[in-house]
């Protein structure tokens, strides 16, 4: 049997930070399994400018913050399989048991002592959302029409509607524009967008393209190919308003509706999951309840910006790294991270005081749109700390540093309660 | 004095920028967390311009586009022209990031680069 001391399943984002950061801290027997035929995961797809800032201090596109991933792995030697599927994960007397599936080697196990789980996520299918009508040919999830366009060069539809204001509906509502396409609105079941501010701007306003918060798509039209879809409004349940129906003759209907981390490997490793991130439950090194598995990415939680991946990324490389050379303090107690008013969730879940870090970053989203609100953060119900925002929206993550100083200074400490004071 | 409200683009976190106009002069600008906030309001307000990406067909290359961009931002008002531009170009295998596609584009004085690795088939 293949034996490995780190495994890192998916060659995305996530995957490649978290290889290299591993590699550079020291960890020598490692490979990458990549079910795609190239590194690089959703980033080759994804051709638009804004990737970076925070990482490179540049604004770069896609496919180039990729490549500053895949050149350094290259140049670590770090290994790599392509077109490789990762079909189970199982644990056994520590050990991790990665069955691998692929055309040169066909079915085998690889035992590792570490794994990182960085498998990204899907989008959410039409199938999910039960949208009424045929089921005609030009239905697509925008990250679809996304690689049909960028990466194969090809035009999904000529009158597009979206469904959904995520990012990549927002994106997908340029790009189409840009090829020529009429895209005649977006049409969004919220109040508020689940995209970033800056897409609504430079994707929508930019070239007067409609969005339609609090609208549904209530029937698609057409029997061989989408001829049209019916919109209406929907009311604070999220049901259409009887009367408000209005249709709109388009061929193509893309559906941006949220992203699902891909958890099956982790499920059936029998890690412990967060019901509202749809991810595992990490602690503050970003492992899961399975000694040696750490997760990363939007396996984790959804992101927003591919520097945070990175990030977070780098950070579970290294400690699958620290795991890996019996660094991991074994002391300590697990502090569990609680949420209320507002805050849907954190990552971590917890934190372990002996282990973490001088500065440990917490994520989290919130639920509605706040405005002139106060994110605080309490330890056994005392008030900790507290951040000023303007605003804060569903569709952006939130950060706040806990700093270790500060919790060790605390008698006692039971609870960290993160919430929104309005 | 009027007040205009803009999110600035230049990275993902989108700052909600306010400025504060009299007739057509800035008096001031508040709310953007970076240096990079207030030029963007101000070139919004004076000579708006974006980054564009798109794709260039490739003659014998493993994949039959490739992505590219503005080297630099380009007048709004040049967007559709400069994607027509890019539509009548095709560029032969292999093109390597960084690589010109085409040179002053639509006459912005901008070059339009590869962003991405297409090798030859």
């Amino acid at each position: 049997m293949m034996k490995k001391d780190l495994v890192i399943i998916g060659g995305g984002p996530a995957g490649l930070a978290a290889a290299i950061a591993a590699k550079e801290a020291g960890v020598e027997d490692l490979l990458i399994l990549e079910r795609d035929s190239v590194l690089g995961g959703i980033l080759n797809q994804c051709i638009h400018n804004g990737f970076g800032l925070h990482t490179f201090k540049e604004e770069l596109t896609g496919p180039e913050y990729a490549d500053r991933y895949i050149e350094k792995v290259k140049t670590l030697n770090i290994p790599y399989k392509l077109n490789t599927m990762v079909v189970d994960l199982a644990a056994e007397n520590g050990l991790k048991k990665v069955t691998v599936m692929n055309r040169q080697e066909g079915l085998y196990e690889t035992e590792a002592k570490a794994v990182v789980l960085a498998m990204g996520c899907r989008e959410r299918p039409r199938g999910a959302l039960n949208i009424p009508g045929y089921r005609p040919a030009g239905i697509y999830s925008a990250g679809t029409a996304q690689r049909y366009v960028n990466i194969d060069g090809r035009m999904p539809g000529k009158e597009v509607v979206i469904l959904g204001s995520g990012d990549i509906g927002l994106i997908m509502a340029r790009r189409m524009t840009l090829e020529g396409a009429k895209v005649k609105l977006v049409a969004e079941l919220m109040p508020y967008s689940g995209g970033l501010k800056r897409n609504i701007v430079q994707c929508l306003d930019d070239f007067g393209i409609p969005l339609k918060l609090s609208h549904t798509v209530v029937d698609i039209k057409g029997k061989e190919r989408v001829e049209g879809i019916t919109i209406a409004q929907v009311d604070e349940n999220a049901k259409p308003i009887p009367g408000t129906e209005e249709e709109v003759a388009c061929d193509t209907l893309l559906l941006s509706c949220g992203l699902i981390p891909e958890n099956e490997l982790s499920d059936s490793l029998g890690v412990n999951m967060n019901p509202v991130t749809g991810g595992p439950l990490v602690n503050e090194s970003l492992e899961t309840n399975k000694e040696g598995v750490f997760a990363c990415g939007n396996v984790l939680h959804v992101h927003d910006l591919v520097d945070y991946v990175s990030q977070e990324a780098e950070q579970a490389g290294k400690k699958a790294a620290a795991y890996l050379f019996g660094d991991l303090a074994s002391t300590g107690k697990e502090i569990p991270l609680s949420v209320q008013n507002g805050v849907r969730y954190t990552v971590p879940a917890s934190v372990n005081i002996d282990r973490m870090e001088d500065n440990q970053i917490v994520r989290f989203r919130v639920d509605n749109v706040y405005r002139d609100a106060v994110i605080e953060v309490s330890c056994n119900g005392k008030l900790l700390k507290n951040q000023k925002k303007r605003v804060l929206l569903p569709g952006e993550m939130e950060q706040i540093i806990l700093n270790k100083s500060e919790l060790e200074a605390i008698d006692n400490l039971e609870e960290i309660n993160f919430n929104i004071k309005i | 004095m009027n007040n205009k409200e803009f999110v600035c683009i230049r990275c993902p976190l989108g700052c909600n920028v306010s400025v504060e106009m009299e007739g057509e002069e800035i008096k001031t600008i508040t709310g953007n967390t970076c240096p990079r906030g207030a030029d963007y309001v101000t070139k919004e307000l004076t000579d708006p311009r974006r980054i564009i990406t798109s794709l260039v067909k490739v003659q014998g290359g493993e994949r039959p586009v490739v992505s590219v961009k503005t080297a630099a931002d380009i007048p709004k008002d040049k967007i559709m022209d400069c994607v027509k531009e890019l539509k009548q170009i095709e560029v032969s295998a292999p093109v390597h990031i960084g690589n010109v596609i085409l040179r002053n584009v639509c006459d912005t004085g901008v070059d339009i680069v590869a962003t991405a690795n297409v090798e030859l088939m």
